[in-house]
């Protein structure tokens, strides 16, 4: 391995100060960032591990209602605090769905955000990917994409997102809270990744040296509780990524829809949100027939970028069953195969 | 060897009197429970180094340039083996004496054949330095364009198929049987090519001691790679010791000693100290062989009342373009159904991969899965059930060859599977079934197959005079339990309990066991201990009958019994001797006598050899979403005789669990232009979890065989693929309507309007 630096700073002001210089990468849990250092893939002079710095780990209700969930907090703790459980129920599924149970033990919630794609090309440092080396050209475009994006990729990067979390989360409107040099700042998580554009290098609006310091939940998504699911197709029944998920959620008020919150993952570069099938549907009877035609809107925009265009038709009919499923309610507890479509209670299929 | 790595000796299953039947726990499983027992990769000799891989990133070309001082200016790295700079060998790499001999890649030259092929070795002192020494290396190459794919190069009838089998076989006139059917199917399956993907990835840890070479390394088959080294480096045998007590799995891959150890053996030369490689995850699919992918055409035709007039199965595989290895896919439909008219025919291509090898049912697998599809499509076709048609079909002498079987209680597989497993409530048209919660529910089924093979072996066995014996031969425990099984069939061979038992194995100056391959090596190693303890007990016995002072004196040799440590006169068993007054009185500390274990041929050539089972499966299927889950699998199984039941349970459901992986998961994603496989690493290239089987259960049919071998063993290792990856295919049908003919089927497949 390339040798690197390692610092351990023991605060956010000098987590930022020793990130900000070229070629520097903080270390959460390391289950990607190490991987990819193995690989060739990255290639850091300094790895600023933020482990030990104090504060990032904690779960705190906030006055307004909402929650705020520190960085470092681990993926499984966080899915298995009964608060928070019961509060972001589709949350909670989403990174129960997630990896292993080993990896959700020891991932973080930051380190889960900012993980990068699993585009087979950005691994193999022999492919061309403009991802990993700008202007190199991408290997997938002509390549082995079947499970690529369908939404939102350019011509300079197909690549989709492969993080569970996000998705619930994009949907319920949570916030990220930043820290860099000039101090800190709040972005909606929907606008925090980005899409590839001419620069697929760059995945979200952290600007070189900024800190992932927390995550917040509004007081508001609680009101989803009821009828918030989160469905993960993928390959085998555990320990893959998805091939599309979705997340659901809806407010319903007199046999009405209120309110729905619709997200799909595994479709695009970012956490997608689906604001105009989420519009179609306020008012609606929930039913097959109005969770059709909001699965419809959401993908109007979706072209195949390879051998996928099964991913277009498959998105919509995930979104339809997330929708009954969160009309049927969320389940007590999170199933025993969290987002599986193998746990979804009896009387789930369109 | 048996106190060193501290096996369990006793077991609380152990029962006094026949070792062999019982349910013995592993040996090695406390061991292997705590991390103790000693892999290759575990090894750390004084003063050794570390070396790693270089590997083309490119299918076909040359090296042209490696930036050998960059590398070797990085701290740590000690030397950088190339083309120009290694150790002489005594023999050519691409040398092919004899068809077991496949050609490897020892820097040789600068040629590029296959992509992970190792074109330089970093040597250093640490395993980080060495690592980035090798991606310093930075080579530059002389592309051309890679072969990929079935159709990428002009295809050939292949010399042999397998092992020596031709690659046309034709009984009857199948062309005239296709004509004369009533109902005829042809279809085209194609699977994937797939990799071992042992757990161990291959390592070894290599020392020189002058002309002597010392190595720890994981290997299926410890004589060959004695033998092959031997020639490599022009060694006599014996001065190169093996140790390989215990391997993460093999699978085939680990059968014959790669490119990639040797060169480990020579990176310890060339800067003679004591050497360290092991393969990076990614490294494993290239240099050690795979399954080969396959494109098979199925041509069957049935008459008025569903029984086969025709079986034509033709199979297109790839091979490398510079080593033969021919996958003998359409072999399968040698023997499991009775046709007056079968073809089996292979045709090859050329492209820039590794050599494919055997791996787990090599052509069994690949073979079984298209015809268990066909026969399951005929089935409906002659609207059938898909058991009964396979019953009307049952074959009474082996369909190819004539010959009747050594024994076969498939029938007795067909029937305690079917009853355990609910067939007979099977809706015969599919898309019938659904489970409370709405998921299509489909059931199907597979007839497994694997011919029960033995190789050479040879064991030597001692009794000593404080009344404990010690079995030697150098097996291989994979994971399937040799240190167990083999110890029970030794512990009865001479007559004692287990725990008086030493047994000796997994390393290269012990008598040669014979390759652990071809689900043989309990066979043949099993049948040289049993005939090594027949010796020294012979030996025993003639002691003993010749001595006046003993109560066998004047038995005569056929005429005593071994048990418990003692002698027994079998017509009076109230009068015995032990072994300690035998050997005491005769003044010896111990005796020995050695045995081998071999196929009788005059029974190979009476009577076809084969291990059979029936495998019945439920798979639920998710209507919209196309996601598939086994929730079922029941597998019947009759193997002859079998040793240990708790073991071979195990093997059978890691074969089940394979034929499952072989429908569902399993496939190297290989990109069409570069001919660089895309998923090289356990996150990327699926095996099934815990999840995606749920309940397993295994049958263990009674079945006495005469005739394959004294012990009346037939192996266990690899029929349990076979059957399996059909009856997932069948059930997916049976659950959807959509026959999905090429493998993995995957959710696309089965997304409604994307078929
Ligand atoms: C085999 C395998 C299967 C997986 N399957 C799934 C799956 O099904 N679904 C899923 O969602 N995920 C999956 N994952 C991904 C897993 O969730 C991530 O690896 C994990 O969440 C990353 O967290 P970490 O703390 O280890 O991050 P690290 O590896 O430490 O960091 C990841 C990246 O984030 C950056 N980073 C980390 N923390 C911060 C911060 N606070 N501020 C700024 N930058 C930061 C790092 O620099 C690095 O670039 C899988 C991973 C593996 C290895
Ligand atoms: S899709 Fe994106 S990540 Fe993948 S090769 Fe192309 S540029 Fe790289």
């Amino acid at each position: 391995m390339k040798t690197f630096d390692y610092v351990r700073p023991a605060s956010v002001s000098d987590a930022v100060a020793a990130a900000t210089e070229p070629g520097a990468a903080y270390l959460a849990a390391g289950t990607n960032l190490l991987d990819l250092m193995k690989g060739g893939i990255t290639r850091p002079d300094r790895l600023v591990d933020i482990t030990r710095v104090p504060g990032l780990d904690r779960i705190e209700p906030m006055p307004d209602g909402g929650l705020r969930i520190g960085a470092l907090v681990r993926n499984a703790d966080l899915a298995h605090d009964a608060e928070f459980a019961r509060s972001y129920p589709s949350v909670a599924e989403a990174l129960l769905s997630g990896a292993s149970a080993q990896l959700r033990n020891a991932a973080t919630v930051g380190g889960n955000l900012l993980q990068r794609t699993r585009c087979a090309y950005f691994y193999d440092t022999a492919s061309a990917c403009n991802k990993r080396e700008p202007g190199s050209g991408c290997d997938a475009r002509i390549g082995e994409n079947r499970l690529h994006a369908v939404l939102g990729w350019s011509d300079a990067c197909i690549a989709t997102h492969p993080s569970d979390f996000a998705v619930p989360l994009v949907a319920l409107d949570a916030v990220v809270e930043i820290a860099g040099k000039t101090g800190r700042r709040e972005v909606a998580l929907e606008d925090f990744h980005r899409l590839p554009g001419d620069t697929p290098e760059r995945e979200s609006v952290l600007e070189p040296g900024e800190l992932l310091v927390a995550l917040r939940l509004p007081a508001e998504a609680r009101g989803f509780s009821a009828h918030a699911r989160y469905l993960k197709v993928r390959e085998r029944t555990s320990y893959a990524f998805a091939v599309v998920s979705a997340a659901a959620a809806l407010r319903i008020e007199n046999g009405a829809i209120r309110d729905a919150r619709l997200a799909l993952g595994g479709v695009a570069a970012k956490p997608w949100r689906a604001r105009s099938a989420e519009k179609l549907l306020e008012g609606q009877r929930p039913d097959a027939a109005s969770f059709r035609r909001a699965a419809e809107a959401a993908l109007a925009d979706a072209k195949p970028s390879g051998d996928n265009e099964f991913k277009i038709e498959l998105a919509q009919r995930v979104l339809v069953r997330a929708l009954l499923l969160a009309l049927a309610g969320t389940p007590k507890r999170v199933p025993a195969l969290p987002a599986s479509p193998f746990s979804s209670p009896a009387g789930a299929f369109a | 060897m048996t106190p060193e790595i501290g096996l369990t000796q006793t077991s609380r299953h152990a029962r006094h009197g026949s070792n062999i039947g019982q349910p013995l726990t592993r040996r090695d499983g406390i061991l292997k429970v705590r991390g103790e027992a000693p892999y290759a990769a575990d090894q750390h000799p004084a003063g050794m180094l570390h070396a790693v891989l270089a590997v083309s990133t490119i299918a076909r070309g040359r090296v042209t340039f490696l930036d050998v001082n960059a590398a070797k200016s990085h701290p740590g790295v000690v030397d950088v083996m190339t083309p120009a700079h290694k150790p002489p060998l005594a023999e050519d790499p691409d040398a092919k004496t004899n068809p077991f001999m496949f050609r490897m890649e020892l820097l040789q030259n600068d040629a590029v054949r296959y992509a992970y092929q190792p074109i330089a070795v970093v040597i250093a002192e640490t395993l980080e330095a060495a690592t980035e020494g090798a991606a310093l290396l930075a080579p530059t190459y002389e592309i051309q364009p890679a072969r990929v794919g079935l159709d990428s190069n002009d295809s050939f009838v292949p010399p042999a198929v397998g092992v020596g089998h031709p690659a046309v076989i034709e009984r009857g006139d199948v062309e005239a049987g296709l004509a004369s059917a009533s109902k005829r199917i042809e279809a085209i399956y194609e699977t994937p090519a797939q990799y071992h993907n042992a757990m161990e990835p291959h390592a070894i840890v290599a020392a020189w001691d002058g002309d002597a070479l010392s190595i720890d390394t994981p290997t299926q088959g410890l004589a060959m790679a004695q033998g092959r080294i031997a020639g490599l480096f022009g060694l006599s045998a014996d001065k190169i010791h093996i140790r390989s007590p215990f391997l993460g799995g093999g699978f085939g891959s680990k059968g014959l000693i790669s490119g990639p150890q040797i060169l480990g053996i020579m990176a310890a030369r060339l800067v003679g100290k004591p050497v360290k490689l092991v393969f990076r995850r990614e490294q494993m699919y290239g240099p050690v062989g795979h399954r080969a992918p396959t494109r098979q055409r199925l041509r069957v035709g049935a008459d008025g009342e569903g029984r086969l007039a025709a079986l034509d199965h033709h199979a297109k595989i790839t091979s490398s373009s510079f080593d033969d290895f021919f996958e003998p896919a359409a072999d399968a439909s040698h023997t499991l159904y009775a046709s007056p008219a079968i073809r089996s025919s292979h045709e090859a291509v050329r492209v820039d991969t590794g050599t494919p090898l055997f791996m787990r049912a090599p052509g069994e697998a690949t073979g079984s899965i298209a015809l268990e599809s066909a026969i399951d499509e005929m089935a409906s076709a002659c609207g059938i059930d898909p058991l009964d048609f396979r019953l009307k079909n049952y074959a009474e002498v082996e369909p190819i060859s004539g010959k009747p079987f050594s024994s076969k209680a498939l029938r007795q597989c067909y029937a305690q599977g079917a009853e355990r497993f609910g067939w007979s409530k099977r809706p015969p048209a599919p898309r019938q079934m659904r489970d409370e919660a709405g998921f299509l529910v489909g059931w199907g089924m597979g007839t497994a197959t694997f011919p029960a093979l033995m190789f050479q072996g040879a064991a030597r066995a001692v009794v000593r005079s404080d009344g404990s014996g010690v079995m030697e031969t150098g097996a291989h425990d994979m994971g399937q339990g040799a240190w167990t099984a083999l110890a029970q069939i030794a512990a009865d061979g001479l007559g004692l309990d287990l725990d008086r038992v030493e047994f000796r194995s997994g390393t290269s100056d012990l008598p040669d066991a014979g390759i652990a391959g071809g689900s043989a090596h309990t066979a043949t190693a099993g049948m040289a201990i049993h005939n090594a303890g027949a010796a020294v007990i012979a030996k025993l016995a003639d002691l003993a009958t010749s001595d006046q002072r003993s109560p066998l004196f004047g038995a005569g040799n056929a005429g005593v019994i071994a048990r418990d440590g003692r002698l027994f006169r079998r017509d009076d068993e109230t009068r015995g001797d032990s072994y300690v007054d035998i050997l005491t009185r005769a003044g010896l500390t111990e005796i020995e006598a050695r045995g081998t274990g071999t196929a009788n041929p005059a029974a190979q050539a009476d009577y076809a050899m084969h291990a059979h089972g029936a495998v019945f499966v439920e798979v639920k299927v998710d209507p919209d979403l196309g996601q598939v889950r086994v929730t079922r699998a029941v597998g019947a199984f009759a193997a002859g005789r079998i040793i240990n039941p708790r073991l071979v349970r195990s093997q059978l459901f890691g074969g089940m669990i394979w034929g499952v992986s072989f429908a569902l998961h399993e496939e190297a994603v290989i990109d069409r232009r570069s001919g660089r496989i895309m998923n090289p690493n356990l996150a990327e290239y699926h095996v099934p979890v815990n999840a995606d089987v749920p309940s397993l259960d295994v049958l263990l049919v009674d079945e006495h065989d005469p005739h394959v071998n004294a012990l009346g063993i037939k192996g266990v290792g690899e029929i349990g693929v076979t059957g399996s990856a059909g009856a997932v295919a069948n059930a997916v049908w049976h659950a959807t309507g959509v026959r999905v003919r090429r493998f993995p089927i995957r959710i696309d497949d089965l997304v409604v309007g994307h078929q």
